[in-house]
């Protein structure tokens, strides 16, 4: 049953795997372990940036292809809840209708993009998805009838996954039983299907002639598999997931816009999970999801900290100033590509090696 | 960068062709000279921003995502060098400007190229030949590069006025050319020619010309390439330095993430051009700089989107860039 689940891919390393038995028990039973409105945000983007990151690796970690234009599909999916919302009204139809139609978009611009610049040289398509993703936000910005422009839209989900929609008169372990904490819930299983669903891609025939096209394009293409097809493929399944991760982010917001979904620093983001985590492996985005965006959360705090304690030298004041918390993450980032370049879930797995 | 006789002139013919196709759409003559020469203008910053990137591509076959941070450098370094010298740098003689600029533009040089030497030793030396790390580590690289200059000149923007000199706009009958786009239009002309010289008729470029064509046999002479290629990134980050001091005024302000924002274009400039190529990248920042203007005034929803539109044709017909370079 569980081999089958996980599709024969254990974490391969007892550490590895308390912690990932830990991760989800604890997002599992995080509104109750966690209360809070900020334990529960901060757990929902989790499994939110999970599923994205995940999708990434796909193409990023098992294909060996450089994309920038990933949170185009996050976005997309985003805008396609919000646009449907706003349209048609909070109904479930309106859900699956906007779901539906920006998995549509989703798949042909992928397919597009892919099958224009995966044939040219690999270093092209990573400049040309940063080309095209900058297009894309402008033009979200620009058509602001049906995205709102840099506003961004605001809507409402059914009644039964909004805050509003609270069924019993007494708490359950101290929590209220609301939609809020069904819709937590919806993404949490969501969240579990997609991961699933994506070991079952990279552990089967195809993800293995993904991995070979990574680790050596002309033999791949040399055995007889046709690479711009297998890269293609990779392309458009990855950001059909990630479209689902960005219909999961606006169902947990009930807003999306330009910044929320689209920005480049969401991009950022992604490779950094991806690289802290351990490329090529799912695992690792679950845990580099983790860490980063609790990091994220409660580094700005600790740089407060740090910034108030060292107000005498303004100098170092202003490198430890909470605004400035990406320059942190980005020397973190470097360091971690010249001295961890396998991840946290490398690591993890080389450990076992060495001791075995 | 193929020299006389057997020269490929069908991409070179793309430029006057492009500007003569949209003349009818323009309707009047005057206002297609303004345009056509804001877009020479801008093609000509654009390049000396993306030459330096071109061949550290074609040289070394390093993908530097980082190029922006020099471009937002040399601007901001410009601020503060034009700020103290407010009197000469607001006089309306240009050569009192000339002053002011000129130190300007080679203080922001000598920055952008000195922070290039420490860019190449921490963050690209250790990825050579490893592509995927090379874009990861200096996306890294450029992120901090943005935030320190954060810390230093804050996260606002700033103004970055024209020197009065340069102001105003000269009239060839009903035209109006800005007197600094041809400013721009001149220094462009003199990066170019001082690159396609040096890499034409000196030493130097011989060995960066056969380095680019084939490292191996140019390292078992006895060169040593990897030196060469550290002058060349620092050159190329003086030049984005430099290109940077023009935007900013060609812009009149700077902000800290004007890198991210140009690095767009700059990527169509060279993959237009073939990676490698700095006539292919001459070619390529002229026609995405008239292009822009041209449908920055006709339909100005598209500016951006015609930049792409453009490298798609043009790597339909050329899947490689016009100026291909060999062995790649």
């Amino acid at each position: 049953m569980l081999n089958r689940l996980l599709s024969g891919d254990y974490p391969r390393s007892k550490v590895l795997a308390v912690i990932l038995v830990a991760i989800f028990l604890g997002l599992a039973s995080a509104p109750f372990l966690f209360p809070g409105v900020k334990a529960l945000s901060v757990a929902a983007k989790v499994l939110i940036f999970v599923v994205l990151v995940a999708s990434f690796d796909l193409l990023l970690g098992y294909t060996g292809i450089v994309s920038f234009a990933h949170t185009m599909f996050f976005g997309i999916g985003a805008y396609g809840i919000a646009v449907a919302t706003t349209r048609v009204g909070p109904t479930w139809s309106a859900l699956a209708v906007g779901l539906g139609g920006a998995l549509v978009l989703s798949l042909l611009l992928s397919l597009a993009v892919g099958l224009f610049s995966l044939r040219v040289r690999a270093i092209f398509f990573a400049m040309i998805t940063l080309a095209v993703a900058a297009a894309f936000q402008t033009l979200a910005s620009q058509l602001s009838d049906i995205t709102g422009g840099e506003d961004g839209l605001t809507f409402k989900v059914p009644e039964i996954l909004s805050p509003s929609f609270e069924p019993f008169d007494d708490p359950f372990l101290g929590v209220t039983l609301d939609g809020r904490l069904l819709c937590y819930y919806l993404l949490f299983v969501t969240a579990v299907v997609l991961v699933l669903a994506l070991l079952r891609i990279v552990n089967s025939p195809f993800g293995r002639v993904l991995q070979a096209i990574r680790e050596n394009e002309f033999r791949a293409e040399a055995i007889g598999y046709r690479v711009v097809v297998y890269r293609t493929t990779s392309s458009v399944l990855s950001a059909l997931f990630a479209t689902m991760a960005g219909a999961m982010l606006a169902l947990w917001l009930r807003y999306n816009g330009p910044d929320t979904s689209l920005s480049f620093e969401i991009m950022m983001d992604c490779l950094l999970i991806v690289v802290i985590g351990g490329m090529g492996t799912i695992y690792g985005a679950v845990i580099g999801a983790v860490l980063f965006l609790v990091a994220q959360s409660y580094l700005q705090d600790l740089l407060r900290l740090g910034s108030e304690a060292t107000s005498g030298l303004p100098w170092l004041s202003a490198l430890l100033s909470p605004d400035r918390w990406l320059l942190w993450l980005g020397v973190l980032f470097v360091l971690s590509v010249y001295y961890f370049p396998t991840g946290v879930v490398g690591r993890l797995r080389a450990a076992v090696r060495r001791a075995a | 960068m193929s020299m006389a006789r057997d020269f490929d002139w069908k991409p070179l013919a793309l430029v006057p062709a492009l500007a003569l196709l949209v003349l009818p759409f323009i309707g009047s003559p005057s206002t297609w000279l303004t345009l056509t020469v804001a877009g020479l203008a801008m093609g000509m910053i654009i390049f000396i921003i993306a030459s330096g990137l071109t061949l550290v591509f074609g040289l070394m076959d390093v993908l530097n995502f980082g190029h922006g941070v020099f471009i937002a450098l040399g601007a901001f370094v410009a601020t503060s060098v034009l700020g103290a010298m407010g009197d000469w740098a607001g006089s309306d003689q240009l050569w009192r400007n000339m002053v002011a600029v000129l130190p300007a533009m080679l203080v922001a040089m000598a920055v952008a190229g000195a922070v290039g030497l420490a860019f190449e030793r921490f963050i690209v030396r250790p990825v050579y030949g490893q592509h995927l790390k090379q874009i990861l580590i200096t996306m890294g690289g450029m992120i901090i590069g943005e935030e320190l200059i954060k810390v230093i000149w804050g996260p606002a923007q700033i103004p970055l006025p024209l020197p009065g000199g340069m102001r105003g706009a000269l009239l060839i009958g009903d035209a109006a050319i800005e007197k600094y786009r041809l400013v721009a239009v001149a220094v462009g002309l003199l990066v170019f020619a001082v690159l396609a010289w040096t890499l034409s008729r000196t030493k130097v470029g011989l060995l960066i010309r056969a380095g680019v064509q084939d490292r191996e046999m140019v390292e078992s002479l006895g060169y040593r390439i990897r030196r060469l290629f550290v002058g060349v990134f620092v050159v190329g980050s003086a030049l984005a330095g430099l290109g940077g001091v023009m935007w900013g005024l060609y812009q009149q302000s700077v902000v800290p993430q004007m890198g991210a924002q140009v690095n767009v274009l700059i990527f169509i400039v060279i993959i237009i051009g073939g990676l490698g190529s700095t006539g292919g990248a001459l070619i390529g920042a002229l026609l995405v700089g008239l292009m822009a203007n041209y449908t920055g005034f006709l339909v100005p929803k598209v500016a951006l989107f015609s930049n792409i539109a453009l490298m798609v044709a043009i790597l339909l017909w050329r899947p490689q860039g016009v100026y291909p370079v060999a062995n790649r």
